[in-house]
């Protein structure tokens, strides 16, 4: 996969994820391109279009767009499901996800494509696995988050 | 705010919330600058940031990047983050430099280090994260720092399952960025073992990694195929129960199916009996599943299901040899086509098109043509019109071809703007390649100028008009129906430029006829011209001038619209120049002069259609790669366009002169006066003849007046001190042949089929005249009765400073060896001289490039096997081994370059038929070109005994 685009309905950029390296200027070009042609598509039409030489394919969930270019060579059917998978995690972890949730908690969004794909390839398919390693990351977080309260209100004011 | 575990940073959501409830975009920029410059402050003056913090501002600025801004500052804070060892601080650092970094900023080493650190880290968590990171970045430097870590960590006994899936992609990506940090030896087998892992996660990872070392490295990987298919094996006979959380909506481990077929697509069928019955096994069963009820109504099962058919199904296209798989997987595809998933019917429709292509498929594939034609009527979606479109013209052959082309020109009418001009392309070429009849193809060609004239290229205009002139049966039929084409009120101007062209040049066909005699062909085109752009117009004058030669009686009538104002004074200045020099040609010449000048336009060298050039660069579904090599075999910067003028793709090697020829069908043309003559030649006194093109600017359309007979037309650059170069036209057609003081020979040839005509010029460098000139060639006995040659007259003297040129037809009869020999004799201030030189005539000339797939090609390949058909020669190199230089030269050794062939893409795969008067010779070609020892291996096999050995002796020397 070369990259994934989230995007409203409004035509609104929600998530990016670059797996091949482009300018900065290039990246808002695709993008930019890529909402225009995919939103004016209407529903019974194909997840699937050719896009210069790469292929993209995309799914929207309510008010979101899921769009991956990938490869002449990669599998359509199961780039679906990838994206799939991914809402399925997000909905998982968010508990019945909508697009407030991903604006919200982005890096959220993030740390939990970085479990499921690396580099642009699937990494974990395993549901289970991915909110695993996700739970454990946040158990992290928490004993973090623990540390300060103590510190700014417990020892903080002691010692003032 | 959603209910997410942990508080998260309050700061950020406020800041967000902010940004939401900005009524317009202009509160929204102010709201951000403010918080930037609020950030800004922060990082420059609070030296007391603590983590958090850092960390809040840090996301702020991720948000506002995601809305769409410019961020150049906070890299600094983020590395620092790198470096906390607080979890989330560190991969907000992370998240920060992944989406944001900036490969070539000063902080490069400062992320490298702190990643080192992670990396080394007992916490597998802290080192996923940096694998992440590096997955993530993948640039040289990470390549350079880590290529030696992260393979140890890969395949070390230690590392823990979720760090070695990291660990696999992350080294793929780096693997990508520098393919050398790949270790070879032990390590391959090691990682080959990855396929056997316990946890199918590893698997599914270090499949991505180990398909893309196969691609590269087919060889060393070679192991692997028995372990893909046995895991294979296993996960295709498993229940959906076995493998729990890997079994995705009832289908077991889709991913890693497709991942495993892929990889073995890599591979020919596995020559192992016992492994290629299990492969095919496997083939077998999940085109049974297939056909089995669904065990889910959801659409995430189905496509599970078929991702993993069409994988399997691509893998059977690949192999091309089980014909019952083949027509099993054309059925299932067949039942598609009328699938109501749209998907669906789009992935058959494109996987057709490879099928269609094989032998075995192909005639299972037509029995779906009236489906695929409906599609193309009642699909509402474009994007598969698009593909029935392809399916359409990779499935046509000689007993489909009119219905296919009379269905695709019906459908042309309504088709949408977007493909309309694919679908020209894709009309003409079927037209032409399955013309049993040219007035079939002319018809076609003017229906489509007729119902999608806008979209109608120039290299479709020129190729009828190059089709019409060397094929004699057709000409008059063509004046015919141009003519009545004209007479529709409304025409479009590629019909006038059609019509023009060919009514100047075989009017003379159809002017028995009352009805369409001189004097109504010339009023007919003259009633469009006013209508006309410049350079159709410009076009029509020459028509005009061809008419006077064709037609002396209408002359005055002619003379008269040359001479009228609108014409002798017109503010285009080519126009005017036409008319007024026309008009002049036609004043003062005789007859005899015009009937030279005007003569009939000489055939056009053929190799391959430019419009199949122009198509597979139009194409989406090649890549951008191949795309530019394509653009490059049609002449750089010129384009396919300027191949056409270069008469022959493989004469258009040089990017200079490319640039030079216009992109003007009509090859050498009459420079005008003012045009300066071509500038980046230099000084030798071929100049004007080798140099005769002159770039005619904007009018990329201008016809011409044939004057030297010849229309290829690749200018030489010429270099002083040239001596002999005979060794390079083997891959070369134009060019400096022999330069001393006295003399310069160049040369100038095309080919077509078995016949060649070789332009020899001879240019008197010196100031006084060359006496006595005579050149003569002779065959040598080997090959007497295999070529001939006939050597046309030539004066005998050649005036100082003056360049006389003589023309030798050559013939191929039967596969030859040697170059003929030339004699070149004159006397030289009473001093005589003797040449002793070689013609650059050899077997090779005769190529016609020919295009097929990997599938045909290896099946041609294995039924040449017999010893006397294969020649192979392993040598070392005399030159620079620049893959450039490498293709040029193979590309005017006149096979055609198959891409994607070879699995390496050093290498080169050709194929070739030789033309000789007694028989087509199919040759087929590999050179791979090995850098480290510098040195090559060609190996070249023929449908006739010995003509490898020729061809490879020939190739051999040019490297």
């Amino acid at each position: 996969m070369q990259f994934m685009l989230l995007f409203s309905r409004q035509g609104k950029l929600r998530l990016q994820k670059w797996y091949v390296a482009h300018p900065d200027k290039a990246k808002k070009k695709i993008t930019r391109e890529l909402i225009t042609t995919i939103l004016a598509r209407k529903p019974k039409m194909s997840s699937f279009l050719e896009w210069r030489d790469l292929k993209i394919v995309y799914k929207r969930y309510a008010s979101l767009y899921f769009c991956c270019a990938i490869d002449q060579e990669d599998n359509e059917l199961l780039t679906l499901e990838v994206i799939h998978r991914y809402v399925e995690l997000l909905d998982k972890y968010f508990g019945s996800v909508c697009e407030l949730d991903i604006i919200f908690n982005f890096e959220k969004a993030y740390f939990m494509l970085d479990e499921l794909v690396v580099g642009g390839e699937v990494c974990e398919t395993s549901k289970k696995n991915v909110l695993k390693a996700i739970a454990a990351q946040d158990l992290l977080q928490e004993d973090e988050e623990e540390e300060e309260a103590l510190y700014y209100g417990g020892l903080y004011w002691k010692s003032f | 705010m959603p209910a997410v575990r942990g508080d998260g940073m309050r700061g950020l959501a406020v800041f967000i919330s902010d940004i939401r409830n900005c009524k317009s975009k202009e509160n929204e920029v102010k709201r951000i600058n403010k918080e930037l410059a609020n950030i800004r402050s922060k990082f420059k003056g609070d030296k007391t940031l603590d983590g958090y913090q850092k960390k809040k501002y840090v996301c702020k600025l991720l948000f506002i990047f995601l809305l769409g801004h410019d961020i150049d500052f906070g890299h600094m804070e983020a590395v620092n983050l790198l470096s906390s060892n607080k979890y989330t601080e560190k991969q907000i650092g992370y998240l920060f430099i992944s989406v944001l970094v900036n490969t070539n900023s000063d902080l490069i080493k400062l992320i490298v280090q702190n990643i080192k650190n992670d990396l080394n880290s007992r916490n597998p968590v802290h080192v996923n994260l940096a694998l992440q990171c590096i997955a993530n970045i993948g640039s040289k430097e990470m390549a350079e720092a880590f290529g030696h870590d992260i393979p140890k960590l890969l395949v070390s006994g230690e590392t823990m399952d979720v760090v070695k899936q990291s660990a696999a992609l992350c080294l793929l990506r780096l693997f990508r960025t520098n393919p050398d940090i790949i270790p070879g030896g032990e390590w391959t087998s090691r990682i080959i073992h990855l396929l056997n892992d316990q946890h199918l996660g590893v698997v599914t990872a270090a499949s991505s990694l180990i398909e893309a070392l196969v691609k590269l490295n087919p060889d060393e990987y070679k192991g692997c195929v028995s372990l893909a298919v046995s895991r294979l094996s296993r996960i295709i006979t498993a229940s959906y129960t076995d493998l729990q959380d890997y079994t995705y909506y009832f289908v077991p481990a889709p991913w890693l199916s497709v991942k495993l077929l892929r990889l073995l697509q890599h591979y020919p069928p596995p020559e192992d009996p016992g492994v290629r019955g299990r492969l095919n096994e496997c083939l077998d069963a999940i085109l049974n599943k297939a056909q089995e009820p669904p065990k889910s109504k959801k659409v995430q099962h189905s496509n599970a299901k078929n991702a993993v058919l069409f994988e399997a199904i691509s893998i059977i296209i690949h192999s091309d040899s089980e014909a019952a798989l083949l027509v099993r997987a054309c059925n299932q595809l067949g039942q598609f086509l009328s699938h109501r998933e749209t998907n669906l019917r789009y992935l058959a429709l494109e996987t057709m098109c490879l099928l269609a292509t094989s032998e075995f498929s192909h005639e299972a594939v037509k029995k779906h043509q009236e489906t695929v034609i409906n599609s193309l009527k009642t699909e509402r979606d474009v994007s598969v019109r698009q593909r029935a479109v392809d399916l359409l013209y990779a499935m046509c052959d000689r007993t489909n071809a009119e219905q296919i082309v009379h269905e695709m020109l019906n459908y042309l009418e309504s088709a949408d703007y977007s493909i309309r001009e694919e679908m020209v392309l894709k009309v003409a070429i079927l037209a032409e390649k399955y013309a049993g009849d040219y007035t079939w193809y002319v018809d076609v060609i003017l229906n489509l100028i007729r119902i999608a004239g806008d979209y109608v290229s120039e290299e479709v205009w020129y190729r009828v008009i190059q089709i019409v002139v060397n094929r004699e049966d057709v000409q008059g039929y063509a004046a015919k129906t141009v003519f009545e084409a004209l007479q529709a009120p409304a025409c479009h101007e590629n019909m006038v430029k059609v019509g023009g062209y060919i009514l100047g040049e075989f009017g003379n066909l159809i002017a028995g006829d009352k009805r369409s005699a001189p004097q109504v062909q010339f009023q007919l085109l003259h009633s469009k011209y006013h209508l006309c752009s410049a350079s159709t117009r410009a076009l029509l004058l020459t028509t005009y001038i061809k008419f006077i030669n064709l037609f002396p009686e209408i002359k005055t009538e002619i003379q008269n619209i040359l001479k009228c104002d609108s014409n002798l004074r017109c503010s285009d200045a080519e126009l005017q120049q036409r008319a007024s020099e026309y008009l002049h040609l036609s004043l003062v010449t005789s007859t005899d002069v015009l009937a030279t000048v005007l003569e009939e336009m000489p055939p056009f060298a053929e190799k391959e259609s430019s419009i199949l050039a122009v198509l597979k660069k139009k194409s989406g579904r090649m890549s951008a790669q191949e795309a530019h090599k394509e653009a490059r075999a049609a002449g750089g910067a010129g384009g396919a366009a300027a191949a056409v003028a270069a008469g022959a793709v493989k004469n258009s090697t040089n990017d200079k002169n490319a640039k030079n020829s216009s992109a003007d069908l009509f090859g050498i043309s009459t420079p005008p006066v003012n045009s300066q003559n071509n500038s980046s030649s230099n000084t030798g006194v071929l100049v004007d003849v080798l140099g005769d093109l002159y770039s005619s600017s904007n009018n990329s359309s201008m016809p011409s007046v044939a004057t030297n007979g010849t229309n290829s037309a690749s200018p030489a650059t010429l270099t002083s001190g040239v001596t002999d170069n005979i060794k390079k036209f083997v891959c070369k057609n134009n060019g400096v042949l022999y330069e001393n003081d006295i003399i310069q020979i160049g040369v100038k040839s095309e080919f077509r089929q078995n016949l060649g005509r070789i332009g020899v010029f001879y240019g008197n460098k010196t100031s006084m005249p060359l006496q006595g000139f005579l050149p003569s060639v002779s065959i040598s006995s080997a090959d007497s009765g295999r070529v001939s040659v006939q050597v046309k007259p030539v004066e005998s003297t050649i005036e100082a400073g003056a360049q006389v040129q003589q023309f030798v037809n050559c013939e191929c009869i039967d596969h030859f060896e040697d170059l003929p020999e030339m004699l070149v004799c004159f006397t030289y201030g009473s001093v005589p001289q003797r040449l002793s030189l070689k013609l650059p005539l050899s077997i090779n000339k005769f190529f016609e490039p020919t295009d097929m797939n990997g599938e045909s090609f290896f099946a041609r390949w294995k039924n040449l096997s017999s010893p006397s058909q294969e020649s192979q020669q392993i040598f070392k190199t005399t030159c620079p081994m620049e893959s450039g230089s490498i293709r040029t030269k193979v590309m005017g050794f006149g096979m055609q370059i198959l891409e994607g062939i070879d699995p390496n893409p050093e290498n080169f795969v050709c194929a070739g038929i030789l033309h000789t008067r007694t028989q087509q010779i199919g040759c087929l070609m590999r050179l791979e070109p090995n850098r480290q020892a510098q040195m090559y291996r060609l190996t070249i096999r023929a449908s006739k005994d010995g003509t490898a050995k020729i061809l490879c002796n020939l190739l051999s020397q040019q490297f």
